[in-house]
């Protein structure tokens, strides 16, 4: 069993580094329904555990996979996980990286810089909306948002006093 | 822990300067050695809580070290966010890659995934122990609260630029309220905007 885990893992996890469009939560459905429902890895509450910790932890969300790896074959198992999830996608990255450097200065080029600029910003400001609305803590959370955004726009500190005065924040006035 | 994490940047680095030997269409235009890419990525990938690590990727790579210009990194964030695969990620994929190649596009991956890997398998461990606590939970949801705030500033400071031009300022609030507000899937918001936006810089460009 244990020589074809990591094989199973890899074929559950690598196509949905491909089905991720729009950053790791998409595929946060499909890889709940193959890893508790279909294979029993891990339990329900395990899984809820997981994504708990992933949500907290700095970095990708999507090092979810190295937690359930962990969780169903070690150490190995975390590495083999963690690698599935990436690589894919990365390889389409390179490519049009690769596309993009080959051509550098072409009119076209300068086009879509210049074009997509105004999308990334909308984009950025729509996932700012998004996050605070996953939020738990009703208007506090908004207070502190809002607090927050303005801090960092105003002023040049450092973003973990401001995310440390948060906490401060929640803790004396939503206790 | 940390110097762990400073060997696996080193063989990281070495293996990858015999790569680096292979790809050089991609010419640097700034200085910034794989070590210190990798310890960029590292550092944003460990403290970046909340979530909001493409705020913090804009204010250091953009704001504190200027590797690259803030429209650079727009289209980036803009080509990996229409990408599969994680965009925080793919993101420090291109930075790299823009930097210093191929070379760089690995290790700035690897900067952001491993330490942080590494510290999500610790806070696995510690979890249990400090969840029987309710104060983590309030300090968590008000650090995550703040955190967004980042992402709410570095978007401001981007959209600052955008606005003043009519058309760019137009699709930049017609994205915002279609992703932000509407939440219509935003591959199908990017295939409408982004050749309309493209197309109008390429005609201004020509005049």
């Amino acid at each position: 069993m244990r020589d074809n885990i990591y094989i199973t893992l890899i074929g559950i996890i690598a196509p949905l580094s491909l089905l991720s469009v729009g950053g790791g939560q998409s595929v946060l459905p499909e890889m709940h329904r193959q890893i508790v429902e279909l294979h029993g890895y891990i339990s329900e509450a395990q899984f809820l555990a997981d994504y708990t910790i992933s949500r907290m932890n700095p970095g990708p969300t999507s090092l979810i996979v190295a937690l359930i790896g962990w969780q169903v074959a070690g150490w190995w198992g975390a590495v083999v996980t963690t690698i599935s999830i990436f690589v894919p996608s990365s390889i389409l990255v390179l490519l049009l990286a690769r596309i993009w450097a080959r051509s550098r200065g072409a009119a076209w080029q300068i086009a879509v810089e210049r074009g997509l600029a105004p999308l990334a910003a909308g984009l950025i400001l729509a996932s700012t909306v998004t996050l605070a609305r996953g939020l738990s803590g009703g208007w506090l959370s908004v207070v502190i948002t809002l607090l927050s955004t303005l801090a960092m726009t105003l002023t040049r500190l450092s973003p973990l006093w401001v995310i440390g005065g948060g906490a401060v924040m929640f803790l004396v006035l939503g206790g | 822990m940390w110097a762990v994490w400073r060997m696996l940047g080193i063989i990281l680095a070495g293996r990858c300067w015999v790569l680096s030997s292979e790809s050089t269409e991609a010419a640097p235009r700034v200085q910034a050695s794989l070590w210190e890419l990798f310890l960029a990525f590292a550092k944003l990938g460990s403290t970046s809580f909340g979530g909001g690590l493409t705020g913090w990727m804009m204010r250091d790579i953009v704001g504190r070290r200027a590797w690259m210009s803030e429209e650079e990194f727009l289209t980036g964030l803009a080509m990996a966010q229409a990408l599969p695969g994680v965009n925080v990620v793919n993101l420090p994929l291109w930075i790299g890659y823009r930097i210093a190649g191929l070379p760089g596009a690995l290790v700035s991956a690897a900067g952001v995934i491993f330490p942080s890997a590494g510290i999500l398998t610790m806070m696995a461990v510690g979890y249990s122990f400090l969840s029987r606590y309710p104060q983590t939970k309030l300090a968590f949801a008000g650090a995550a609260a703040a955190a967004i705030g980042l992402s709410g500033a570095m978007g401001l400071r981007a959209a600052k630029r955008q606005v003043r031009k009519l058309v760019p300022a137009v699709i930049l609030a017609l994205t915002f309220v279609a992703v932000g507000v509407l939440r219509l899937p935003m591959l199908a918001v990017l295939a409408v905007l982004a050749p309309i936006s493209i197309g109008f810089a390429y005609d201004e460009a020509r005049h």
